[in-house]
This record gives structure tokens, C-alpha cells and sequence, in this order.
């Protein structure tokens, strides 16, 4: 039976001519997928000349599911978040990861030291850190815009759509902060029925001028059509668009989730020895810094700190716009995987029902 | 008759030259031709059968079947077995521990609390944080995993663990409809918050049935003005029905996008003229507004061109005869006409609404929030939550429901009567 669900799947499904050298990576498209491509890809192809291959998905941790039970695993490394690379890897999923392959950093720490406390778990190697925020349009509130993250639920000072992303994720834990949660308690807050209904009723206030976005390119596209004055948002895309494109965009780092996003290799990828040697490479302490000359999302190794320089552009200092910049910390929380990982389903189904009704 | 075949020596039987006689003959010979033919769509069935019958059927027993913790919780399942609903008892307790000392051994935590997760939302780290430390659990094991976590001697997690610990059941198609595990270990509705199911599967084919009827009543004109126009302009008629049908779906989506949206072409338009305020503008996406709207417009040639080739078949004297016998055009069209075009209604109709109940892409584009249906829920579990599962428990009941309703038009209208072209 499973035999000919291989068969018939290879069959029906667009399958890849798998090379020996070559590494496929799934990752999220847009301004961060051209961070990794100058960062990771080309340096990695010109110094093993391994042929690599980037592939876009609104969500790279979606199709692992499917291409490993499918017996068709077309992509060798994996960029997801934090939370999904847990439950991925508990659910067998992802290849096992060795430590010891990955390299010590470049002023001698040994690499389980260099990264942050975390950032290297069983089956997969955090390279960045990166942050839901929100982000406004300043042309749309000429008398100062938007402060804190209660203000992005108080429609009557601030008028006009919003948008945030359609998953619970994230979501909630701003509704709570905007309510008056402070960061450290968020989740135990979250972890009550109570304190899900909490959300939910501050989520209330905006929905009916709420549009909902699911790819990462999505906010700074509504933010420019005008669609929206202000949106959730990955902190790297707004920076790519408020610096590299000059769009009138201010991030607004209160109420700010953190959390690492990390690489892995999904179960039977063909290509698994070039796939390992790439999370290696990939995740060395001159990759994560050069990474972050092109998006503003903070390195995972503290190696990589002092090395973070300009943009490309040449002249804008990088450190402001950093989720760890001390500054942007002041009212943060850091995203709870082991959370996420037991409720995920669970408060997506519920946000999904509540937006039916 | 066949006896007379046994009777070799019966002059009334016609043979062949050598000897045989003829019915058999001819039996034989259309037995090879039929193996020949049926060797012919072999290519055709063994490609269904793999590339549809069986994936699907693969698909469809995950909706009563999950091992995910039944084969990882061996010793816990004797115990079910031989104690039936008792409460758990030092012996299950020590069954727990051997588990999952097992499970951490096997890396197999995850699965299986993810297995009770469908049932007990939040209970999938109590498995993965017990297995960590299982090694070090000494008798009495009941204390000793109390002390872990007091989550464990939980009435509904033993009622969750002991439904999960045979591979069939039917617990998918509960939380299919909308029930799930109540504190005292039997299946209840769930909390009206988050009750999603039922819901969907009536605003589906509500939905299904207010596009059907649009095509209709868009389609039904179009369609007879094809069949009686003069050839010259009815081929150009045709041409504007057919090239949208050709065009990518996924164009035809978008555009719809690019005119609906709230700052798009008709928006604009409207403004521009004056009809509403910038304010004002109209909300035609992102809801049930643009999901109708857009699917009727992909849907209206499955509605045309049944109905157009019906209508081509209907000789217009019908409708002369009854006009100069006295009836009013009214009466002609709904005593002449339309009844002649019922199998052409009935083909557009089933094909449209089948078709309309498992759209999946122009929802979840132009869907927004309450524009989506069932079948972005499946979706939805099939890619984001994982549960294969209940997404092939939800499609069952979509395919099910689907077949009821063409059983019931094959009783009320007769499929024989359903002309496709």
C-alpha cells in the first residue's frame, strides 16, 4: 500500500532531478530570501561549488509534512521558526543534528558557547532573531502617529485598517500586552481560558478593520497600496522597505515577539551530506554577520555582534534597527516554543473559528 | 439452448467447419474481443487506480485510523484492554512509566502527545516533558508521576489515552462535528467559541447554492441567445464565453482582486463619479461579497455550455405552434421552453454546484475572513496543523455529503437526463 502511494505520488507530483551536489533551501521569499542567497548561497557556491537552489514558501515548515511522509522530500535545508522546528523534530520529521559539526566561532569560542542560550537544539541551528512588530505609515498621521502597542488596538486615537497576520501566533500575545499584560506574564496569562477570552475580546476591537496577511512580503505591500495605515509586520521587511525603497514607514518596537529562526534539514533529504556541510557553513560567524548587512534581523551567535556593520547601502548604522538593539527591548517578550508547540493547533482553531463569526 | 450444445449428434445445431458449434464459436470470439478491448483501457485504469483510487482511498482510512499512539503505548494498552474503563490503578500507572521510558528511548513523545493533543488540546507536552524524565521514575509510579505534573490523573486525559490506544476510531469525525472529550471522559459539544465545523459545512452549501443560482439565472439567458442567434455573431458569443474558460484561474482570481479591492478599478470608478464618498468605499472583497462574486464568474461556463447545447437541440416551431394556438410568451417559455431545457438546468446545476462545494483557491484569495470554506479548513489542517486525520475526516464528509445530494438528483431528476454537451 504505502509503495504505491510512493509510486502514484511520484507519478503525480512535479518531482526534482536530484544532482549530487546541489542544496536546495526553502526558505521565505522576498527581502529575507535575498539575505540568505548573498549571505549563505553564493559565498557557499563559490568556495565548495555546490550548486544551490533557493525555493519560496509563505511558510517552509508547511510542506515538510508532506514531502518527508510522501517519500518525496525535494528541498535539503529548511529555514522555519523556532516553535515548528520543536514540534517538527519531535514528530521525526527533521534529520537529528550533530553539534559538533558546527564550527566555533570566529574568535576561538567553542561553538555551543558562541550561539545564544537555545539556539541549538536537537535537529536544527538558529541562524537569526527576528521580531513580530508593527509598523506605521507616517504620511497617514502627520500629528505623530502610534506609540505603544495599545495604541494599535485603539482605533478612535489612531483610525484606520490594520493588518495582522491570519494565525493566532504572535497575535495574541500583543492583544494581552496592549491590554495591559506586562511581557513576563503574557503566557501565563495565555495559558488560562481566561486569559485566551482576554485576547480575543481585545482582538474584537479591530477586527472589522482588520485585513489579514499570510506571506511576510504581504504588510509593506498593504502599507504601500494604502491598504492598511498600519500593520503587523516581520521587523526585516519594514526596514528593507523603509530604508532600501525610502518608504514612509516607522516601526514601533513596543509590545515586540522575539524568536529565533532556525535551520534544518528535513527527514530523507537527498542531499544530505552537501545539506549538512551547508547548515555548517551557513551558520559560521562571518555568514550571520554578513546576513545581517542585508536585513535587519540579529545574528544567533554573539560572535557575530561586533562584526555587524553598515547596510549595503554603505552608510546606515545596523544596530538601531536590530530586535536586541537595547533600545527596542524595553517592553519585549521573548515567543515561548514549548507553549506554541503544545497549543498551536489548538488557539488556531479557535482564532479561525472566531473569525467566522 | 445449452442443452442441446451436450447432444453432438443433434442435426439441429449449426456448427462451424470444424465441429464446434457456432454459439460457442461466437462466444469465444466475443470473449477475445472483449479482452482485447479491456486490455486497451488498461493504461487508462492502472493510472487511475494510482494516481486516484488509491491515493484518496490512502487518504480517506486516515479519518478512522491513527497508530500514532497505539503503537508507540503497548503496555499501556494491555492495560486498557484487560481493565476496560476502570480507573487507572498502580499497574496502568507503571504501564504509563515503561511507555515512556520506551518513547524516549524511540523519540516517539512527540507522536504520541501529539496524537492526544487532537483530543485534549495542551496535553502534548505533558508526554514530551514525562518522557525527558522517565528514566529516572522509580515505583510507586503513580506518585512518582503525579509529582511530575498532577495533569495526569486527569479523568478526560485517561479517557482520551484509552479511545487513542486502539488504531480505528471515530474520533475524527467527532471533532469533525464539532464534539470533543468533556471532563468525564465522554464526548460532548464543544464550546460554542470555538465550534467551527457545522458551521462551514452549512455556509458551504449555502454558498454553493446562491453561486449555482446565479450561474443560472446569469447563464440561462446567455445560453439561448447562443443557440438562436445567427451563426456569424453566435460564434463570436461563444468566443466570450469560452476565452475566459481558457484563461488561468488564478488570472481570472486576480484580476477580480485588482477590480473588488478597496482602493481598485470599481472603487475608483465609483468614486469618481460621484456614487459614494472616498470613505465610503464599498467592501467587495475579503468577504462573502467577493467570494460569490468572483466564483460565479468562474463557474458560469460549466452553466453555459450544458445549457447552450440543450437549447440547440429545441426546434424553434415548438414555440411557434404554441404562440399561434394563443399562448402569451410567458406561458410559451414556462410550458414550452423551459421544460425542454430541464436536462440542460439539471447538468449545469450539478456540475456547478459540485465543483462550487470544494473550491478551494478564489476563497481563500478573495475569501478574507468569512468568505472561506470547508475546503480552506481542510486545507488548513492538510498544511499548517498537520492533522491529516481530520482533514480526511472533513473531506469524507464533504464527499459523502456530495454523493446524498447526487443520489437524491438521480431519484428526483434521473441521471439519464443529464446532458453535459
Amino acid at each position: 500500500m504505502k509503495k504505491l502511494l510512493i509510486l502514484s505520488t511520484a507519478l503525480s507530483t512535479f518531482a526534482f532531478a536530484a544532482s549530487a551536489q546541489e542544496v536546495v533551501l526553502m526558505s521565505w521569499g522576498g527581502a529575507y530570501g535575498k539575505s540568505q542567497t548573498e549571505a549563505y548561497l553564493k559565498p557557499f557556491t563559490a568556495e565548495t561549488g555546490i550548486k544551490t537552489t533557493m525555493v519560496d514558501a509563505d511558510n517552509p515548515a508547511t510542506p515538510v509534512k508532506a514531502m518527508v511522509e510522501a517519500n518525496n522530500v525535494t528541498v535539503d535545508v529548511v529555514d522555519i521558526e523556532y516553535a515548528d522546528a520543536i514540534r517538527l523534530c519531535d514528530e521525526g520529521l527533521l534529520e537529528p543534528l550533530d553539534p559538533a559539526i558546527l564550527p566555533p566561532g570566529d574568535d576561538g569560542t567553542p561553538a555551543m558557547d558562541d550561539f545564544l542560550p537555545g539556539a541549538v537544539t536537537d535537529c536544527s541551528v538558529a541562524t537569526i532573531v527576528f521580531s513580530t512588530m508593527y509598523a506605521y505609515d507616517t504620511t497617514k498621521f502627520p500629528n505623530g502617529g502610534p506609540k505603544t502597542m495599545a495604541d494599535f488596538f485603539n482605533t478612535e486615537a489612531f483610525p484606520g485598517k490594520r493588518g495582522m497576520r491570519k494565525g493566532a501566533k504572535a497575535n495574541l500575545e500583543m492583544a494581552l500586552m496592549a491590554d495591559g499584560v506586562p511581557a513576563a506574564e503574557v503566557y501565563e496569562v495565555l495559558a488560562t481560558p481566561e486569559g485566551v477570552d482576554r485576547a480575543f475580546a481585545m482582538m474584537d476591537k479591530i477586527k472589522a478593520d482588520t485585513v489579514w496577511w499570510e506571506a511576510g512580503a504581504q504588510p509593506p505591500q498593504l502599507l504601500a497600496d494604502g491598504e492598511v495605515v498600519m500593520s503587523t509586520a516581520y521587523n526585516g521587511r519594514i526596514f528593507a522597505a523603509a530604508v532600501s525603497e525610502g518608504k514612509p514607514f516607522e516601526s514601533v518596537w513596543d509590545g515586540q515577539v522575539y524568536e529565533y529562526d532556525v535551520l534544518a534539514i528535513p527527514k530523507g533529504a537527498k542531499n544530505l551530506e552537501a545539506a549538512t556541510q551547508f547548515l555548517a557553513y551557513a551558520t559560521g560567524t562571518q555568514r550571520l554577520a554578513d546576513q545581517a548587512k542585508y536585513i535587519s534581523y540579529g545574528p544567533a551567535r554573539k560572535s557575530s555582534g561586533p562584526l555587524v556593520g553598515l547596510y549595503e547601502d554603505g552608510k546606515t548604522e545596523m544596530g538601531p534597527y536590530m530586535p536586541t538593539a537595547a533600545a527596542n527591548l524595553t517592553n519585549a517578550l521573548a515567543s515561548d516554543f514549548e507553549f506554541w508547540a503544545d497549543r498551536d493547533t489548538q488557539l488556531n482553531e479557535r482564532f479561525n473559528s472566531w473569525l467566522l463569526n | 439452448m445449452a442443452a442441446t450444445d451436450t447432444q453432438p449428434d443433434d442435426p439441429q445445431v449449426l456448427r462451424t467447419v470444424d465441429g464446434v458449434p457456432l454459439k460457442t464459436a461466437l462466444a469465444v470470439a466475443s470473449r477475445r474481443a472483449r479482452i482485447r478491448a479491456f486490455f486497451l483501457v488498461v493504461p487508462l485504469l492502472v493510472f487511475i487506480l494510482l494516481t486516484f483510487a488509491v491515493p484518496i482511498g490512502q487518504m480517506l482510512s486516515r479519518s478512522f485510523t491513527d497508530d500514532k499512539f497505539s503503537a508507540n503505548m503497548v503496555e499501556l494498552g494491555k492495560w486498557f484492554d484487560a481493565n476496560g474503563k476502570a480507573a487507572p490503578d498502580e499497574a496502568a500507572y507503571a504501564a504509563l512509566a515503561a511507555d515512556l521510558k520506551t518513547a524516549s528511548e524511540e523519540k516517539t513523545a512527540g507522536n504520541i502527545g501529539t496524537r492526544i493533543n487532537y483530543e485534549l488540546p495542551g496535553t502534548r507536552s505533558l508526554f514530551t516533558s514525562a518522557a525527558r524524565k522517565a528514566k529516572d521514575l522509580e515505583p510507586p509510579f503513580k506518585e512518582a508521576i503525579l509529582a511530575l505534573d498532577p495533569q495526569w490523573a486527569r479523568a478526560d486525559l485517561w479517557a482520551a489515552m484509552r479511545s487513542a490506544s486502539a488504531a480505528a476510531t471515530l474520533n475524527f469525525y467527532q471533532a469533525a462535528l464539532d464534539r470533543q472529550i468533556g471532563a468525564d471522559g465522554n464526548f460532548e459539544a464543544a464550546p460554542e467559541n470555538v465550534q467551527i465545523y457545522v458551521k462551514l459545512f452549512i455556509r458551504t452549501f449555502v454558498m454553493s447554492v446562491v453561486i449555482t443560482g446565479l450561474c443560472l439565472l446569469l447563464g440561462f439567458p446567455v445560453a439561448h441567445l447562443l443557440a438562436v442567434l445567427p451563426l456569424r455573431h453566435a460564434s463570436l458569443l461563444m468566443i466570450l464565453v469560452l476565452l475566459p474558460f481558457w484563461t488561468s484561474l488564478l488570472v481570472r482570481t486576480t484580476s477580480w482582486m485588482v477590480l473588488l479591492q478597496s482602493q481598485g478599478v470599481v472603487n475608483d470608478l465609483l468614486v469618481a463619479l460621484g456614487v459614494i464618498t472616498t470613505d465610503g468605499r464599498l467592501e467587495m472583497m475579503y468577504n462573502q461579497t467577493g467570494t460569490i462574486i468572483a466564483m460565479t464568474h468562474i463557474l458560469l461556463p460549466f452553466m453555459i455550455l450544458p445549457l447552450y447545447s440543450v437549447m440547440k437541440t429545441i426546434p424553434p416551431s415548438y414555440a411557434r405552434a404554441a404562440r399561434s394556438l394563443g399562448a402569451t410568451s410567458w406561458t410559451t417559455f414556462r410550458r414550452i421552453y423551459l421544460p425542454q431545457t430541464v436536462s440542460g438546468i439539471g447538468a449545469g446545476g450539478i456540475l456547478c454546484f459540485i465543483l462550487a462545494v470544494g473550491y478551494y483557491i478564489t476563497p481563500a484569495l478573495v475569501g478574507g475572513a468569512d468568505g472561506t470554506l470547508i475546503s480552506n479548513q481542510i486545507a488548513f489542517h492538510m498544511q499548517k496543523s498537520l492533522n491529516w486525520s481530520l482533514a480526511a475526516a472533513l473531506a469524507a464528509m464533504l464527499l459523502a455529503a456530495v454523493l446524498i445530494l447526487y443520489w437524491a438528483y438521480d431519484r428526483l431528476v434521473g441521471i439519464d437526463n443529464m446532458k453535459l454537451g
